[in-house]
């Protein structure tokens, strides 16, 4: 009897435990939360200095529409917007470091392509800028067009990029010869293009107008309007940790839908009484949202309240830093433009 | 315990550790990419390349597979690599000489050079050559021609290109003409042991290596046609050259500071070997009746090599490790074009930075055994 009981209790000990251990597993489904919320900061991969998207001012203070991704997620799970530790990498760099941990959320104008997400272990969680290849080149050339490329052309890149692939079919399927020069570093590459190594300087649109105000005369060079690729720039995340995941993209998902709902910055407390109830689960005062992701109601709240809405962030960061002042298709679906983002609920 | 088992125990210690060490980071390296859902493997080896390259040595294009990729930038290494020890050896030679000449401004301008190269790091005097000096150069379409047909501009330097006719004729005729000097060296070298005469083999030498190519041109049909780069219109202020050979702007930084810094190094070693022999040998040759040329062909230089060649054998293949910067200004080299962006378009982190690191390892040991080779060529010979 006494035998048998001692079998039941070692049963009984080795259910709770189990028990214990996978509740509490479920309790802390992502492992990179809780060691962000241990460090008490976001590890953020940004660009190396890309104005209007992510580029550090003399005292090292960062800006710009991906910085502002990475803010969004501090404020959400740290409670503070500043609360994140901006790393500049190359684009050779970018998804090393991520993989290999030494950043959590890369938010580094990085374009969305199947082998990215399904071959080197990442996971693209949206995208928060519509973009797309093009090419600059001096005013004097008296280039217009692409149509007007010879043989022999030289153009500056980055390596490591799309932009080196888009660029190879791009002339090959005009059947034009080019050199290609690709730099490390994007400002190699505007140095060189700037000095006349180059004809053109080709990477995404939205990069060639920001860095066309680093150059020494913005005004000798133009943009040429044909658009030779489709380029979806968006935050990433290693794969296998689905919460953070969802974290991460219902981060940027509240941005975007906080504009569609008129919530910005400035009115996001008073929003907490409105009658739409969409709009109160997006302030966090309906529903449950936050408890999926281990976080408190008012994760959404405190991205609107210190980030501001995805229109505010776009404005502040391009639109009034004369980058690209028309929002093209990065205007919200209800005004024309593509960004469409599911409905939090 | 006895004393065998004693020795032995540290030993098997150190290996047990290094097996753990490496079996850690296997497993940890397994671990992660298993979590990441990476898979490991050289499969991405055959697929498509689909980036191309501004300077490659053969043919290349796009379509072709990393692994072909892998080639060409491996060739752009060597390249650079091989120009750069062969400037480096001559400029080398030259400073370290010039550094125990009798002349005042000869030896402390060498002193100066020696100083000056060597104390500045290379990333730096690459920057300079590239960004500076390079940068000013004129565009196309503003460049003076250097000995006529020659332009250097900021998008390179254009060169003529040789167009042969029969090549293979003059081929064969070169070929013959050195086989033939091996041939009378080794007479000469028989009749002086024999006879203690000594054959003019330079002159001979020179002769041969001269006439028997130039009969080529005469009468076996050889014609040689050069293709001067001619200004080519791109867009209104938008120029380049066509025809001819581009040497890319980057290649020629690269070789340039690559040769000035080692040369600096190179020109110590061969210093220390001549301040190594004694001045007795020299005045022992003399007495012997040995003329000046003879001494230093003779008795230093033998003796002098024996000093130079193990020094100088690590500075060149630390300069074939320091082509690696190539990276730094867009010269299409291994590490640039392979572990960059092949890297980043497979993702294949571990695969490729490890093939680089063997195939630096290669070239760095294969390189450190032909200098050993002929370092054991040239020892005393002790009978």
């Amino acid at each position: 009897m006494f035998k048998h009981l001692r079998q039941l209790t070692s049963l009984v000990a080795m259910v709770a435990v189990v028990f214990v251990f996978t509740t509490e597993a479920m309790a802390k489904k992502s492992k990179t939360l809780k060691n962000t919320q241990k460090k008490g900061f976001v590890r953020c991969g940004v660009s190396q200095g890309l104005p209007g998207f992510s580029n550090a001012d003399a005292s090292g203070n960062w800006t710009g529409i991906d910085v502002d991704v990475c803010r969004a997620v501090a404020a959400a799970v740290l409670g503070d917007a500043n609360k994140v530790k901006f790393t500049p990498l190359s684009a050779k760099e970018r998804f090393t470091a991520l993989t290999s941990g030494e950043i959590d959320i890369l938010s580094r104008n990085t374009t969305w392509t199947l082998s990215r997400d399904a071959d080197i272990g990442l996971t693209f969680v949206g995208v928060n800028f519509y973009d797309g290849q093009g090419f600059m080149v001096r005013k004097s050339s008296g280039i217009t067009s692409t149509g007007q490329f010879k043989n022999g052309i030289s153009a500056c890149t980055n390596i490591g990029t799309t932009t080196e692939l888009n660029m190879r079919d791009f002339f090959n399927s005009k059947g034009i010869s080019y050199e290609p020069v690709a730099f490390e570093k994007a400002d190699e590459v505007v140095a060189a293009y700037d000095a006349g190594r180059c004809d053109t300087y080709t990477t995404d649109k939205s990069g060639l107008a920001a860095q066309r105000t680093k150059m020494k005369d913005p005004d000798e060079h133009i943009v040429l309007p044909e658009t030779i690729s489709k380029e979806p720039l968006g935050p990433v995340v290693r794969q296998g940790d689905a919460v953070w995941e969802d974290i991460v993209r219902w981060s940027l998902n509240t941005m975007i839908e906080a504009e569609e709902y008129g919530i910005t910055s400035a009115n996001a407390d008073m929003m907490k009484t409105s009658d739409n109830p969409q709009i109160k689960r997006l302030v966090g005062a309906e529903g449950e949202m936050g408890a999926a992701f281990g976080l408190d109601n008012e994760w959404n709240l405190r991205i609107i309240k210190q980030v501001g809405n995805y229109g505010e962030s776009y404005k502040r960061n391009i639109a009034d830093t004369g980058i690209l002042p028309d929002r093209g298709p990065n205007q919200l679906w209800t005004k024309g433009g593509i960004l469409y983002v599911p409905p939090a609920r | 315990m006895n004393n065998k088992i004693k020795r032995y125990i540290p030993q098997i210690l150190t290996i047990l550790f290094v097996v753990l060490i490496f079996g850690f980071f296997t497993i940890n390296a397994q671990v992660n990419m298993d979590n990441r859902g990476i898979d490991f493997g050289f499969g991405f080896l055959k697929q498509e390349a689909s980036f191309d390259m501004q300077f490659t040595l053969l043919d290349y294009d796009g379509q072709d597979s990393y692994m072909w990729a892998y080639v060409v930038a491996l060739l752009n290494t060597l390249l650079v690599s091989f120009l750069g020890i062969i400037f480096c050896t001559i400029l080398g030679v030259i400073i370290g000489v010039a550094r125990l000449s009798g002349n005042f401004l000869i030896r402390n301008s060498a002193a100066w050079y020696v100083e000056f190269f060597r104390n500045i790091p290379l990333l730096l005097q690459i920057f300079f050559w590239y960004y500076a000096a390079l940068r000013a150069l004129p565009l196309p379409e503003k460049a003076e021609p250097w000995f006529g047909v020659t332009y250097m501009t900021i998008k390179g330097y254009y060169i003529p290109s040789m167009i042969w006719e029969n090549l293979s004729v003059f081929m064969s005729c070169l070929l013959a003409s050195i086989i033939s000097i091996i041939f009378i060296k080794i007479y000469a070298k028989k009749i002086q042991e024999k006879e203690g005469k000594q054959l003019p083999v330079l002159y001979i030498s020179l002769g041969l290596i001269t006439i028997l190519p130039l009969l080529s041109f005469l009468f076996g049909g050889v014609t040689l046609d050069f293709e001067i780069p001619v200004l080519k219109q791109l867009a209104k202020t938008s120029f380049i050259f066509e025809g001819g050979i581009r040497l890319p702007p980057e290649l020629i930084a690269l070789v340039l500071a690559l040769s000035l810094y080692t040369s600096t190094f190179v020109a110590e070693c061969v210093r220390a070997g001549i301040q190594g022999i004694s001045k007795g040998q020299k005045e022992a040759a003399a007495s012997v009746g040995l003329n000046p040329n003879q001494i230093l062909k003779l008795v230093i230089m033998p003796q002098a090599l024996r000093i130079i060649i193990p020094p100088t054998t690590n500075q060149y293949l630390n300069l074939t490790k320091n082509s690696s910067l190539a990276a730094a200004i867009a010269y299409p080299d291994l590490v640039l074009v392979f572990a960059g962006t092949a890297l980043m378009q497979t993702g294949k982190a571990i695969e490729i930075v490890g093939i680089t690191m063997l195939t630096y390892l290669t070239i760095s040991l294969s390189i450190a055994a032909l200098m050993n080779w002929y370092n054991k060529r040239i020892e005393i010979k002790e009978k």
